[in-house]
């Protein structure tokens, strides 16, 4: 199997609304971006793989609004209807099959056209979830009880990880909410759904990302240094949420195993200098990180605490802001992906890490993680 | 060329207009139990998944999530494409780059519909710019018909030689216990069936059915260790073209015709008319059935109602198509393009019971879909 890199990557800012732009408008913004990144041109990118998904869109057959701005003419062109770091995925594959030297990946979403309570309460079993009103955000309520059950999570270290966040938001210049707030603010915030408030929820965001993918062969063809494609693992657990212990990601478990052991990581924690994970919610970033065996079942928590993950810490994670800064639905997975780049590129600006030599980013598909995609990334 | 890959197995649902006995779940696991047992693989062999249909069609979001009851992928790798009509050959696609990057051995590729459950047309029109298009936009048979009438006016065919296409494919769906329209008709028929879109009748189109396939593609070690004949995968192309429906030249479907001249080229063959034993095209409406394959290169253009009347491309003629009985009999629209892979593989394999062509060696699969998009695959009884 050849080896595969990240040789351009581009992201939009994230916006509550972009109102200049339509789903095409954004692609072309990022696909020339992520080709001007790299120095190279469309003709140099073999294949393409979108990601766009057809409720987000309100349109069927989404990735027929982008095909033209992707640059996809007379190319070999698929669509990925998931998270971006699936898309990545996909991208990786087409070069791993010996079949393309290079890929371009993108994605967008516009949160602002549509109704997010429709859209993810869709996402359930029609017969029996859909009919109690479940949606993303009251889902999530029920998986975060369940880890202050099971768990004896706590409230305040979720609050901590919107401070931290939103704190590191301040230094990334595509966030859409970079803030200073306290725990007591964020303890304070309106109720949306028992026990999640109002920051310990992302935002729905605008936006797009693309990446540039290339085989070892071809990467001299970006004045980018490369950024290695080391490891990946996905998985997806049951369905219906009853069937689940939500408070424990068997998934994420088996993903994160999978891509520790193609990257040849005995010990993530000691290994891995940086984690860009999918926090749609607060509570999220400290049970993946359970889920990921940074830390053992119940101590999520703790590490943002103790100020582990902070940006000095031992182990910073979501040194972006994380997806409670910005989050485009299935672009936030590829933005991961991209964070990862940048900062082992050392491109990161003003958000970047002392030590950035491996990374791992991390994207989740379906209701509260039932599906997720691990990735490390590293610079050698 | 990466890994070699081939399909080791195969299974699709027995399809009908309404399965009122099963919901979406069950269909799927319908097909992909037929599958495992084609393949002689049970779930545990499964390395990964790869699932595609279209969302509007039965309003489910996230169906990759959703479905792992159905299709098995409980603590396995999952994933959804998606691209309109041709979402069963990008599945297919998808299975098969998924097996020849080495990250999988075996790979179930799923593609499903359960159109009853939809207002086609409805969701279909969405497809178009909500600014510029869709005010036009009046679902599929208005577009084809346009592309219909350009082709008849330039080549001065007639409505009869469209006919002879449906009359050969519904005529092969009778000896398909698992199409949905198993009835033999005749061009006069055709001819007397209700006008839908001038020139287009009721038995010039493809019906909407419910149904599902399930499509196993292997490594090379492990079809060759556990399939007898497996149907190796000689090369795959796609072109997904066009945004914008005014911007498609209509006097030839410019997709199909690069991606099956690239699909050509990759598997070593000349003369496609004379190399390929059997064709299964997805073809939704009869007219496709000659103007199309025009565009592949199977004769010249205006020539293939000669073709057809001349039984070619029947069974027993030089290039039996659609042995299946085709689109024009079945239309699970998520599974309708992965079917086509499914039963050229059978063909391949010598599994395709009544409707069985002697000896096939070599033969392509099409997908349709989206804006005049195509996809092609070339199967063949021999490794690559």
């Amino acid at each position: 199997m050849k080896r595969v890199a990240a040789v351009g990557v581009s992201q939009t800012r994230f916006q509550p609304r972009h109102p200049d732009k339509n789903y095409a408008d954004l692609i072309y913004d990022v696909t020339t971006g992520a080709l001007k990144d790299a120095g190279m041109t469309i003709g140099q990118i073999d294949n393409v793989v979108t990601v766009s998904n057809d409720f987000w869109d309100g349109r069927t057959i989404s990735s027929m609004a982008v095909m033209d701005a992707c640059g996809s003419y007379g190319k070999n062109v698929s669509t990925v209807e998931g998270d971006g770091t699936l898309g990545a995925l996909y991208g990786a594959m087409r070069i791993w099959s010996g079949s393309f030297g290079t890929t371009l990946v993108v994605a967008h979403s516009k949160g602002s056209e549509g109704s997010p309570f429709l859209i993810t309460n869709a996402m359930f079993d029609p017969f029996y979830h859909r009919p109690l009103g479940l949606d993303a955000i009251s889902s999530a309520a029920l998986q975060a009880q369940a880890y202050i059950d099971r768990r004896r999570a706590r409230v305040e270290d979720w609050a901590r990880v919107s401070v931290k966040n939103h704190r590191n938001a301040k230094l990334n210049p595509f966030a859409q909410l970079p803030m200073d707030v306290t725990v007591e603010q964020v303890m304070a915030s309106p109720v949306k759904a028992t026990p999640l408030k109002r920051l310990d929820c992302s935002p729905v965001s605008d936006g797009a990302a693309a990446v540039i993918l290339a085989g070892e062969d071809r990467v001299g063809e970006s004045r980018q240094k490369p950024v290695w494609l080391k490891g990946v693992g996905y998985a997806a657990e049951l369905h219906y949420l009853g069937d689940r212990d939500l408070s424990h990601p068997r998934a994420l478990e088996l993903a994160a195993q999978k891509a520790y052991s193609m990257a040849g990581i005995k010990d993530p924690k000691e290994e891995i200098d940086f984690l860009e994970v999918y926090d749609a919610f607060s509570y999220m970033e400290s049970l993946w990180l359970e889920g990921l065996g940074i830390c053992s079942a119940g101590e999520g928590g703790k590490l943002t605490r103790e100020g582990i993950t902070e940006m000095k810490g031992k182990l910073p994670v979501n040194a972006s802001g994380g997806v409670l800064s910005a989050h485009a639905v299935l672009v936030a997975g590829l933005v991961r992906f991209i964070e990862g780049v940048l900062q082992i590129r050392g491109a990161a600006g003003a958000h970047q890490l002392d030590r950035a030599g491996m990374g791992l980013a991390h994207g989740i598909n379906g209701p509260c993680g039932q599906s997720h995609c691990v990735w490390i990334l590293g610079k050698n | 060329m990466g890994k070699r890959v081939a399909i080791t197995g195969f299974g699709q649902t027995h399809h009908s207009a309404r399965r009122w006995d099963v919901n979406g779940l069950e269909l799927i696991q319908e097909a992909v139990a037929r599958a495992l047992a084609d393949a002689e693989l049970t779930l545990k062999d499964i390395d990964a998944v790869v699932i595609g249909n279209m969302d509007h069609f039965e309003g489910i979001n996230y169906v990759d999530t959703w479905s792992v009851e159905g299709c098995g992928a409980f603590l396995k790798p999952i994933f959804k494409v998606t691209t309109g009509g041709t979402t069963g050959s990008t599945v297919g696609i998808a299975a098969y780059y998924h097996v020849a990057s080495g990250l999988f051995d075996h790979v179930l590729a799923i593609g499903w519909e359960k159109n009853s459950e939809s207002d086609t047309t409805g969701a279909i029109i969405t497809c178009s710019d909500p600014i510029w298009d869709r005010f036009s936009y009046s679902g599929a048979i208005p577009s084809l018909a346009v592309e219909a009438s350009a082709y008849m006016k330039k080549y001065g065919i007639k409505q009869e030689d469209a006919a002879r296409v449906t009359v050969r494919d519904r005529g092969n769906a009778v000896k398909n216990p698992y199409a949905h329209l198993r009835m033999a008709v005749t061009v006069e028929d055709v001819m007397r069936s209700p006008m839908l879109t001038e020139p287009i009748k009721l038995l010039d189109i493809c019906p909407r059915s419910d149904g599902a396939a399930a499509v196993i593609f292997s490594s090379e070690d492990r079809a060759e260790k556990t399939c007898p004949q497996p149907a190796w995968v000689h090369s795959v192309s796609v072109r997904h073209d066009t945004t914008w429906f005014g911007d498609i030249d209509y006097t030839e479907i410019h997709s199909l015709a690069s991606a099956a001249k690239e699909a050509f080229r990759l598997a070593g063959i000349r003369d496609p008319w004379k190399e390929l034993d059997i064709c299964e095209l997805y073809m939704p409406y009869s007219f496709a059935g000659l103007k199309w394959i025009e565009s592949i290169g199977f004769c010249g253009p205006g020539q293939a109602p000669r073709l057809l009347w001349d039984g070619e491309t029947d069974m027993g003629g030089t290039l039996p198509m659609n042995p299946s009985g085709g689109v024009l009999s079945t239309n699970c629209i998520g599974a309708t393009a992965l079917l086509r892979v499914g039963e050229v593989a059978h063909q391949i394999m010598g599994k395709a019971d009544k409707r069985q062509v002697p000896d096939v060696r070599l033969g392509m699969a099409t997908g349709f879909g989206g804006c005049f998009w195509s996809d092609v695959m070339i199967l063949g009884a021999e490794k690559p």
